[in-house]
């Protein structure tokens, strides 16, 4: 019901609330009008709460450190995240089926070693691109027919495919396979200046973050405009109801482990044009790193919730966030994970104070 | 287990109850023992075992070494190696059969290891069992505490289980290192040392050990209600709330529980070495502990869960490790081999390929019908 309610929020008649869920009924002291618009934009509502954490750290940081709001730290904001935000989007679309992905991160070190040693035998470098790609939209593709055909629960699903990719990375090589600096696969890491400013301080692209845009951009279109973005929502909301509906359950739920594996072996591609080489353990925890992303940007992990918009923000907390670790220089490196996982916490708090809100 | 088994089937699989009700009485024992899911992960062991034989035929030999009063034999070092598996997958196995999941056992085992190995270099007791007792009591009392907040927050505060207690594996990894400053603390203690390297009777303290505790915790469950209720929350958390479970109790003493047997586990795999590895001791651990448990049988749904299914899966896993190492392969390529054994076991006990076995042996047997009709 909620996800009906939320896609056909634009529509002119209110719809009536749901028997049991007296979401937009007034409670305590609020005015009703805010509760219903809090029970109708819940999605905007966490997507807006951690784009003011975003902007309270962004506001934070240049008070305290300075020197965050300047093209040469927003470029490297881009740049080092790129592969995250790709990662995110994919994973979204897992996670909104209520689903999940563990191999993401296999993915990526599979993929690339694989490339990588393909790039040194001397492969034409874009059908390398294309096998990494490829490689990546396989395991996706295995990872869901185990889901759907075996009743494979997806978490033991994707953890076997995240086994095997990264067991598979390891019998490929166990050293950083370098890639030749020639090689045109370096030029997706290419920076483009878009501002030149004094000294260093300039704006600068990469095709990797053009790469991200375009995946951020076509993630929106497929999520909000397509009959597969709305059958995406509708599985994660109530899986029998959307069967019944006689939507394509089956289909959807293969496509988006495939969407998930092509999008991490992308981001495979933009991480290690950057880098210049791979290894069987690149990747490793990135899974948890984009898991994180997706349920910082408002997302819930039971699906039917959620937006691609929220996990590029979640993406770019959790990047900023290392910037003002590394700014303030105070902070001692076995904190890290302290914070990471107290901001997750309250993320996840604040979902549940605006959820518990609904009723 | 084999009633719950079958009602499932009935339930839930009525080819496979066709074929069982055309079953004479002397077929239905093996059937039935085909159709257990543990009988596929102790075959999985036997086939490691066999492929080790074949490529080193005293493989499974053990010998009382007289020196040092104990077996020694490649059995007994996947029993050692396996005592800390079992105590995590039998905490696990009883979180994830409350529908929940506990990510958080890994670094809760660097968290006992490094209190118990921060404790033990300040206290500077070489042989002393009281600094030994101190150092598990602290290690485990501190674990036991943050199962307590994992179990606070999943059931009073309300949060998904998955998101807790990944924070949890977050925060307690980074925990363990502030307890010990980023370092890898040593320490020297005989009878905390003991633990993991002594043997009584001839076999391992560790293997003994976690295996009594197994069995403990399976007696109180089963032999109690709290199986069932545990199964019931699993099953359907309102209803068992409208029955008068107390879930919050539950729920918090079954991650507590899993926290107080990780902590355990991080003391057995400290004690080897006697050095706490900060980011490496309980890597990863938590996503074996999971497998075994799936591989036992139980459901990442809730409800149904078998203890001893857990313990065989731990048992299983400990042997897959060895045997990769045995065999030379790079110990990082392990995971593909745990990978392939996950997919073969699941695949061979889906619905669609037992519907598939179970639809061929109708088949023959109508055809022998109609023969015999004819």
């Amino acid at each position: 019901m909620r996800t009906t309610e939320t896609l056909e929020s634009t529509g002119p008649v209110e719809p009536t609330p749901p028997p049991g869920g007296s979401a937009a009924e007034p409670t305590g002291g609020h005015p009703p009008s805010i509760n219903r618009y809090l029970a109708r934009h819940r999605d905007a509502t966490s997507t807006g709460a951690a784009l003011l954490i975003f902007v309270a750290m962004v506001i934070y940081g240049q008070i305290t450190y300075g020197a965050i709001l300047q093209p040469s730290t927003i470029s490297n904001l881009l740049i080092n995240n790129a592969h995250l935000v790709i990662l995110a989007v994919g994973l979204t679309f897992v996670i909104l089926t209520g689903g999940i992905d563990l191999s993401v991160g296999a993915v990526i070190a599979f993929s690339s070693v694989a490339g990588m040693m393909l790039a040194q035998a001397g492969w034409n470098p874009y059908l390398v691109v294309l096998i990494m790609v490829l490689i990546g939209s396989a395991i996706g593709l295995v990872s869901g027919c185990l889901v759907e055909f075996f009743d494979m629960q997806p978490f033991i699903a994707t953890l076997s495919m995240m086994f095997l990719a990264r067991g598979l990375a390891s019998t490929l090589s166990t050293v950083p396979e370098r890639l030749d600096p020639d090689s045109p696969i370096k030029e997706l890491a290419h920076q483009w200046k878009l501002i030149d400013g004094d000294k260093v301080n300039d704006l600068v692209v990469t095709p990797g973050v053009v790469i991200a845009a375009i995946v951020v951009t076509g993630g929106l279109l497929a999520v909000h405009r397509t009959r597969f973005g709305r059958t995406v929502y509708a599985v994660g909301g109530s899986e029998p109801s959307a069967s019944l509906m006689g939507l394509p359950v089956r289909r959807t739920k293969i496509l988006v482990y495939v969407i998930s594996g092509t999008l991490a072996a992308i981001g495979g591609v933009v991480y290690t044009a950057r880098l210049g080489s791979a290894q069987n353990i690149t990747g490793i925890g990135w899974e948890l790193d984009a898991i994180a992303a997706v349920v910082i940007g408002g997302t819930l992990l039971t699906g039917g919730s959620g937006s691609i918009v929220g996990s590029v923000i979640g993406a770019f907390v959790l990047g900023l966030m290392n910037v003002l670790i590394t700014r303030d220089g105070g902070i001692r490196p076995e904190m890290t994970t302290i914070i990471t996982g107290g901001i997750l916490f309250v993320f996840v708090l604040l979902q549940r104070a605006i959820k518990g809100r609904r009723g | 287990m084999t009633t719950d088994e079958t009602t499932d089937d009935i339930v839930e699989v009525p080819p496979v109850r066709e074929a069982r009700s055309t079953t004479g009485g002397a077929r239905a024992v093996p059937s039935r023992l085909l159709r257990s899911q543990h009988i596929w992960a102790v075959a999985a062991i036997v086939g490691l075992l066999c492929i080790n034989v074949v490529k080193d035929p005293g493989y499974l030999s053990i010998t009382y070494s007289s020196n040092t009063g104990a077996f020694v034999g490649n059995l007994v070092d996947i029993a050692r190696a396996a005592a800390p598996l079992i105590m995590i997958a039998t905490g696990m196995c009883l979180v994830i059969a409350t529908g929940g999941i506990d990510l958080s056992v890994g670094s809760m085992m660097a968290v006992a290891g490094a209190v118990a190995m921060e404790y033990l270099s300040s206290a500077n007791a070489p042989s002393s069992i009281g600094a030994a007792a101190a150092a598990i009591g602290l290690a485990v009392g501190l674990c036991a505490v943050l199962g307590a907040v994992n179990g606070i927050l999943i059931s009073v505060v309300g949060l998904q289980p998955f998101i807790t207690t990944l924070v949890m594996m977050l925060a307690g990894r980074g925990l363990a290192k502030v307890i010990t400053g980023g370092q890898n603390t040593t320490a020297v203690n005989e009878r905390y040392r003991w633990i993991a390297n002594g043997y009584v009777l001839g076999l391992p303290v560790v293997f003994l050990a976690s295996a009594a505790i197994a069995v403990a915790v399976a007696f109180v469950i089963r032999r109690s209600a709290l199986g069932m209720m545990i199964e019931s929350i699993g099953i359907n958390a309102e209803a068992s709330r409208l029955a008068g479970l107390n879930r919050r109790a539950l729920l918090i003493t079954v991650y507590v529980v899993s926290a107080f047997l990780a902590g355990i586990a991080g003391i057995f795999s400290t004690g080897t070495v006697m050095t706490v590895d900060v980011s490496q001791t309980g890597y990863q651990f938590e996503l074996d502990a999971i497998l075994a448990v799936v591989i036992g049988g139980t459901s990442l749904a809730g409800g149904r869960f078998s203890l001893a299914g857990a313990a065989i899966g731990a048992l299983l896993i400990a042997t897959l490790d060895k045997t990769v190492v045995f065999l030379g392969v790079p110990a990082s390529a392990t995971p593909a081999f745990k990978a392939a054994v996950i997919i073969v076991l699941y695949v061979a006990q889906s619905r669609r390929v037992r519907g598939w076995a179970a639809g061929l042996r109708r088949s023959r047997r109508k055809s022998v019908r109609q023969v015999v009709a004819t």
